[in-house]
């Protein structure tokens, strides 16, 4: 890892002030160490969503690089159009630079709406990298469930009722979804590991061809907590197994953090009010933790030596 | 000025080739029937390294045009094709290209909505989009679908709005027509080899694409969008002139008017079936009526006072058109024609008469049977299985 702590508070360039993001979100945090680690000039194109909203309102813009938001479900199929165009530009001598295209994108942008965009523009190959900020709801419209939500989250709606307690089902797995393309790069990522993050977010710029760096990044209003718990949150998700942090690299799959003594999955549902309704129900969280020690191996074993 | 090579080339064709000539930077599209031709056709020019362009076969229309959006807001020239169900996919897209004024041109081979499905000839697609902020210009032949691609890439390049140039599925797309193709230079020379002004994502400067506008300031973009479809026909103007000094070819801008001087009967209609609508108007004149033509060319701006120009002095109108607005009104095409004419002193009666919907043909026999009759105003659905009369609501 090329970036330390040091390092990292002299590079100043962020988010302009006055965005409009709640206290306690996590996504700033992502953008903040993209462009830390970036070495070329960066072309962000980005989803409907949050992250939209809160930095683009006219006449205000808090982005600090050329920037294009469309529409919901297609933020990969418009980066497409905008790698294709500096391949031409530049093939053509219109172009002297060379810069390097990221896609950011809400799970509900990825992993829902956006997915045939997304598996469109990994299968074609284009040069990009594409950056899931996963907050595990449709947080911008006022938190619905998205395939990214995990079984038995409340939502407005998967809502917790007489004969419903949450989401009914568990969440999808993009990152091996994104992997099964056979992309250069994919990776699983959490704001609360910033080294692991940032060292993702290099890689995911550096390979050519397309890259996936899925970021858990908690929403406070959304999965209920104390603003000033937001890393603390994260970090619960990583050490309880529940997000593991792992890369698929050209095919191999390491895990890029082993937990040393990893808390039970209660330890994170207790940090939230998304889970409150569960907590009494031994048998529901003893499910949530099965299924989170299922995936774990699963992980592992495909990870072999588990490192 | 060189003189043009004659070929023998389907509309398809004939558009793969004006896009080989325009020689774009990026073409995003995906395959439908019956605009699939034209990206067959402009992937071996690719394939075989004839152009330069980076070709992006998206998996989906709406990516397709999506990708158009990227590409062009990073200053490229950018193409597509489609029709039908495409269009319809990529209807979200179609107001994001115009709102974010980007010059993107777009073939569409007119083709019926489903359901049930049909792949064959009318304009339900592209009249599904007329408020898209696109312009919509509606080709009467492979000649004028040709030149029209050329055209309209200098037109929206310098009325920064995307244009549709349609060509009707089938009777275009897939007949071989001679076709007057002019040499690569002169296209070149034509259009240049870029967009000639507008912003780009890759100018180094920051530069915010796309916002969020409130209440507080969206009325001012979309007005600001209002008035650039309000200089069209003079960007238009422009580039017909620029044409035929480039390459010696006149083309209507906004109308086309065959013998509506004196005619007490004016035919008015959009795309390839204009030939039988003026050998109708001719067979009119042959049996002593005063019978005249109007072709909309360019539908979008929509060339009212054309129009009304053209219209005035006419007893009936008779609008041929091949969709329906399905809202007890007719067609789009007679509804805005009767916008057009409302408040003239003495405004001629109009019929609306929906042909050819699904690629059934119009037969000479119906058409003149009509005409020859007291034509009934309102609307006429011509060709049916117990064809009816609807008054206007």
């Amino acid at each position: 890892m090329s970036l330390n702590l040091r390092e990292l508070s002299q590079r100043t360039q962020g988010l302009a002030p006055g965005h409009r993001a709640c206290a306690g979100c996590g996504f700033p945090v992502v953008v903040r160490l993209l462009f830390a680690v970036a070495r070329r000039p960066l072309v962000v194109v980005n989803a409907t969503g949050c992250m939209e909203v809160v930095t683009t309102l006219y006449p205000y813009s808090t982005w600090p690089v050329p920037y294009l938001h469309s529409a919901f479900e297609n933020a990969a199929a418009t980066a497409s159009g905008v790698e294709a165009a500096v391949k031409a530009l530049r093939r053509r001598g219109q172009l002297d630079t060379h810069p390097k295209v990221v896609a950011i994108g809400g799970d509900g942008g990825t992993y829902d709406i956006g997915l045939q965009s997304l598996s469109g523009a990994l299968e074609r190959g284009h040069d990009f990298l594409y950056v899931c900020y996963n907050n595990e709801a449709y947080m911008n419209t006022g938190i619905q469930r998205s395939s990214a939500t995990p079984r038995g989250a409340r939502t407005t709606t998967s809502p917790v009722g007489r004969v419903q307690r949450g989401k009914p089902q568990p969440r999808k797995d993009l990152t091996e979804i994104v992997a099964a393309h056979g992309v250069p790069y994919a990776a699983q990522a959490s704001i609360s590991h910033w080294a692991d993050l940032a060292r993702k977010l290099e890689k995911g710029l550096a390979v050519v061809g397309p890259a996936f760096v899925n970021v858990l990044t908690p929403c406070q209003p959304g999965w209920d907590y104390p603003p000033e718990r937001l890393v603390e949150v994260a970090r619960l998700a990583v050490e309880s197994r529940y997000w593991p942090l792992y890369e698929v690299e050209e095919g191999r799959t390491r895990i890029t953090y082993l937990p040393r003594e990893p808390v039970p999955v209660r330890a994170f549902l207790e940090a939230q009010g998304r889970f409150r309704h569960l907590l009494t129900d031994e048998e529901a969280v003893a499910e949530i933790q099965r299924w989170v020690d299922v995936h774990w191996e699963r992980l592992r074993n495909k990870a072999g030596t588990g490192q | 000025m060189t003189a043009p090579r004659r070929m023998g080339l389907t509309g398809n064709e004939a558009v793969a080739l004006a896009w080989k000539q325009l020689r774009p930077h990026v073409v995003a599209a995906y395959p439908i029937t019956p605009a699939t031709q034209i990206v067959e056709r402009f992937s071996e020019y690719v394939a075989q390294g004839e152009v330069d362009t980076e070709f992006v076969p998206a998996e989906s229309e709406h990516s397709a045009l999506s990708a158009c959006v990227g590409a062009a807001a990073a200053g490229a020239r950018v193409l597509t094709a489609t029709a039908s169900q495409g269009l319809a996919l990529m209807h979200e897209v179609l107001y994001i290209a115009s709102g974010l004024r980007l010059p993107i041109v777009m073939n569409v081979a007119n083709r019926a909505l489903s359901a049930p499905i049909n792949i064959h000839g009318d304009h339900s697609d592209t009249m599904g989009s007329r408020d898209a902020g696109w312009v919509q210009i509606y080709a009467r032949n492979v000649q004028d679908a040709y030149d029209r691609t050329l055209l309209a890439v200098w037109v929206a390049e310098r009325a920064r709005l995307p244009v549709m140039v349609c060509l009707d599925g089938f009777t275009l797309t897939h007949s071989l027509e001679p076709v007057e193709v002019y040499p690569d230079e002169a296209v070149r020379e034509f259009v240049g080899e870029a967009p000639p002004d507008g912003y780009t994502l890759l100018g180094g400067e920051p530069i915010t694409v796309g916002p969020l506008a409130l209440p507080d300031s969206y009325m001012e973009f979309r007005r600001a969008l209002a008035a650039a479809m309000e200089r069209v026909p003079r960007v238009l103007e422009e580039g017909v002139r620029a044409f035929r000094q480039q390459f010696g070819r006149k083309l209507p801008a906004l109308v086309e008017a065959r013998g509506t001087e004196d005619a007490d009967v004016a035919l008015v209609i959009m795309g390839s079936y204009a030939d039988s609508a003026e050998q109708a108007a001719l067979r009119g004149r042959v049996r002593g009526q005063r019978a005249g033509l109007v072709r909309v060319v360019t539908f979008r701006p929509f060339p009212a006072a054309a129009l009304r120009e053209t219209l005035a002095g006419a007893r009936d109108v008779v609008v041929l058109e091949r969709a329906d607005t399905l809202s007890g009104l007719g067609g789009p095409l007679g509804v805005e024609v009767r916008a057009a004419l409302y408040g003239l002193p003495q405004a001629p009666r109009v019929t609306d008469v929906i042909f050819g919907l699904g690629g059934r043909e119009l037969r000479d026999a119906e058409l003149d049977a009509l005409l020859q009759g007291e034509l009934p105003g309102g609307v006429v659905y011509l060709g049916v299985e117990g064809a009816h009369v609807l008054e206007p609501a």
